[in-house]
């Protein structure tokens, strides 16, 4: 049955796709800033920051919807992550600020090749560090190994052994392959410069085939490092179909960029990163945090979710149509290609 | 240092550190949207580089600021687990809130600053209003959330349990309007005087700099409207605290006996062993006149409660006395420029005007910062006031040193790195109209 709480948790969902198809993203560049090599090093970083400079922020609040939702929706669930985790967030957190902080100070520092390239480091790094730790979260959460005595909130935990396993860490390697596979592909879109776009289609296929590996290790972890989703990948009756129809996004993917078809590319990427996204959701379900924590046993009251949910809906009606402007302006077909979109760039380049 | 101090401290660094941030990114987008409100309206391109050169500066601290806002979010957990799985859905209201405005607050400066050529000119300047509108909604819900924890409603407990949650009770206690009327006002009050001294300091050296007069007279007329504004919410907030949190008047006021017509004490120094207050200037009957419009009113003392349950009576006292010294200044040097203006009819460049603006410049913020203090250490030892002590809320993860420390680095880190950044910015752009 469709409960209020699993409306919420639908939405978190869906706010967690889309954050990985855009901020996800934009930490994929800063991966690609970190390996930009070759003649054309600096062109490489030179797009990938006027890509990411007008949106970034807004897709980045696509987190803090989602960690709002779980702290008001499933309180018990947020308390026990945040002490469980505590220190794998931690370390989120200071890539959040490295990255974020070191992109605008590299827009705004002085333009000489030093300054310019010590920021780049930190906003490559922080881009790294992120997604790795967003991932290792995810997969400790899903692990199985925090367990909470749901009367009294408490949790078993010694902050430490739930984290620093194989496979939240094959799921945070996971996670980073994703990010650069998006940006990857998104990035082929954004240059008319052939060579250019050819450096980023060698990325993509590159990432294309590092998911597929980090799928399978993760898979292959998942049987001691993360029994409950196993059991929903392997056993259930949707699981099969479901497998095979995201392995079939993932190949016609590959195919495309090797067929240099960008803009079916740009379509199926993203396809293939929610169908992973959603596969995980369903295999976990109905557990938040496995194996003591589900949405029912920790959801907040109706009282509380009713609410809510106006909110996310009416909220929403102004939300998209700005989000989707955003969009527009800076990604759509009818956008200039070209510097003048960021004047300190353009300055840079002098 | 316990694992309870660490994470005090950490909490009072992040925010200590996000408010500045989060106050600029509220008012700095109403001085650009004036300017370029002017330039629409003038077509004088002096206006259109002042937008431009305020929004750059806008850039780097909403940055900063909505990443440290990030930091904040998750310290709710990662330090107060128990508080936000008790709290968490009655006042999840003014979070969700927030984050939709918060969502429309960067798209909208996504919009602002990069599309100054792709999208229509009225479109600019409307995505720039709803950056004003969106980080303004969003102080006042984070405010909101901060303001149950000093009067909590909209919930009752039975036998321990949260019970009948009531998130707009929740949401509309009895402080959230006069705190967030208090520091939305200060917000713009801070950043128009600090940005009115910053170009003050560059008009005694280039009076004539067009560039700098557009811009100090944008600023000061934003710092000195709210300026004038403060008192009566400043006064709306203190019968709000007198009603509701007698303890905090008390430690604000370091009035330890329960008395009919409490005087106000200005300066002072309260002994928490002793028990009293010395060397202050006590105005007769004062406090009580102001706390409940009447010369006899009761107000009540510290010794009312014990010991344990009584915040830090010198650090509250002190904060309180420097947030009002700042704003007093800040209002009287508002008011000569009011009347230096109609007076002369003109922009009041007056050099001994221009510095004591110029002096002005921190003076906002160390009100912001002091005025959280008071109502933050003003409601310890409660996280939740009279329901959840600071010290049960406290996760049970150790070595809390840790995470204190090296957010601190962090954050001095970046701090540097901003005050760095701004002064170059600040100092190439009088360059501009250096023709003029």
């Amino acid at each position: 049955m469709l409960t209020l709480e699993l409306c919420v948790a639908g939405v978190m969902l869906i706010s967690l796709i889309i954050y990985m198809l855009t901020g996800g993203a934009d930490f994929g560049g800063g991966v690609w800033d970190l390996f930009a090599t070759g003649p054309r090093a600096k062109a490489q970083r030179s797009l990938i920051t006027e890509a990411i400079a007008p949106i970034w922020e807004a897709n980045h609040v696509w987190l803090i919807v989602i960690i709002v939702l779980l702290f008001v929706a499933f309180p018990v669930a947020f308390a026990a992550i945040s002490t469980a985790l505590h220190i794998p967030l931690t370390l989120m957190l200071i890539g959040i600020v490295l990255r974020g902080s070191a992109f605008i100070f590299r827009t705004y520092d002085d333009q000489s090749d030093t300054t310019h390239r010590r920021w780049s480091r930190v906003f490559a790094i922080g881009s790294v560090i992120t997604p790795v730790m967003l991932g290792i979260t995810l997969g400790a959460v899903a692990s199985g190994t925090i367990h909470v005595d749901i009367e009294s909130g408490q949790v078993d935990t010694d902050f430490i052994s739930a984290w620093l396993a194989p496979f939240p860490f094959a799921i945070g390697l996971f996670t980073l392959t994703l990010c650069a596979l998006l940006a990857a592909v998104y990035l082929t879109l954004e240059t008319d410069d052939t060579a250019l776009r050819e450096d980023f289609r060698r990325r993509a296929l590159i990432a294309a085939v590092s998911v597929g590996a980090m799928a399978g290790l993760s898979f292959i972890l998942s049987a001691e490092g993360a029994p409950t989703i196993r059991r929903g990948l392997g056993n259930a009756p949707w699981s099969l179909p479901f497998q095979i129809l995201t392995g079939a996004v993932a190949l016609w993917a590959i195919w495309t960029l090797w067929n240099r078809q960008f803009r079916l590319a740009r379509i199926l990427v993203p396809i293939q990163v929610t169908l992973i996204v959603l596969g995980w959701g369903l295999a976990q379900y109905p557990s938040l945090v496995t194996p003591d924590l589900t949405f029912s046993n920790t959801a907040a009251p109706d009282t509380v979710l009713r609410p809510v949910l106006i909110v996310l809906g009416v909220g929403g009606v102004l939300l998209v149509p700005a989000f989707w402007y955003l969009y527009a302006v800076f990604k759509g077909s009818s956008r200039k290609t070209g510097a003048a979109a960021v004047q300190i760039d353009a300055s840079r380049k002098d | 240092m316990t694992d309870l101090l660490a994470a005090r401290a950490q909490m009072a660094m992040s925010l200590a550190f996000h408010i500045i941030f989060a106050a600029v990114g509220i008012a700095m987008p109403l001085l650009m949207v004036i300017a370029e409100g002017f330039w629409l309206k003038t077509r004088e391109e002096v206006y259109l580089t002042l937008a431009k050169q305020w929004a750059k500066g806008t850039a780097i601290m909403f940055a900063v600021g909505a990443v440290s806002g990030t930091v904040l979010s998750f310290e709710l957990g990662l330090l107060w687990p128990n508080f936000m799985a008790y709290a968490g859905p009655i006042i999840g209201m003014p979070f969700s809130l927030e984050g939709f405005a918060f969502f429309l607050e960067a798209i909208f400066l996504g919009l602002y600053l990069y599309g100054w050529d792709r999208i229509p000119k009225y479109a600019h300047w409307f995505a720039g209003m709803m950056v004003v509108l969106g980080g303004t909604f969003s102080g006042i819900f984070v405010v909101t959330a901060n303001a149950w924890m000093n009067t909590p409603t909209g919930f009752s407990i039975v036998d321990g349990k949260v019970t009948n949650v009531d998130p707009i009770a929740a949401m509309l206690n009895p402080s959230s309007f006069s705190q967030a009327l208090h520091m939305t006002i200060a917000a713009f009050l801070a950043v128009g005087f600090a940005v009115a001294g910053i170009h003050a300091y560059f008009l005694r050296r280039d009076p004539d700099n067009l560039f700098h007069r557009r811009a100090f007279a944008i600023a000061l007329s934003v710092g000195a409207v709210f300026a004038l504004l403060q008192p009566i919410s400043g006064d709306i907030s203190a019968k709000r605290v007198a009603k509701y949190q007698p303890i905090k008047l008390a430690a604000m006021e370091a009035q330890w006996e329960t008395e009919r017509g409490a005087p106000l004490r200005i300066g002072g120094i309260p002994d928490e062993d002793a028990e009293e207050t010395r060397y202050a200037l006590e105005i007769p009957k004062a406090l009580s006149f102001l706390a409940h419009f009447d010369f006899d009113a009761e107000i009540m003392g510290l010794k009312e409660v014990p010991r344990e349950d009584r915040p830090p009576v010198a650090i509250v006292h002190f904060a309180f006395q420097i947030m009002v010294a700042c704003g007093m200044v800040l209002i009287t040097v508002g008011i000569i420029g009011g009347w230096l203006a109609w007076k002369h009819k003109s922009l009041p460049t007056q050099h001994w005007y221009l510095r004591c603006v110029t002096f002005c410049t921190p003076l906002g913020f160390i009100a912001i910062e002091a005025g959280w203090t008071v109502t933050e250490v003003g409601r310890q030892p409660w996280v939740i006031y009279n329901i959840m002590r600071t010290a049960d809320a406290v996760t049970p993860m150790p070595n809390l040193v840790v995470p204190f420390v090296s957010f601190t680095i962090l954050y001095i880190f970046l701090s540097i790195i901003v005050v760095v950044l701004l002064r170059r910015h600040i100092f190439q752009s009088p360059r501009l109209y250096d023709a003029n």
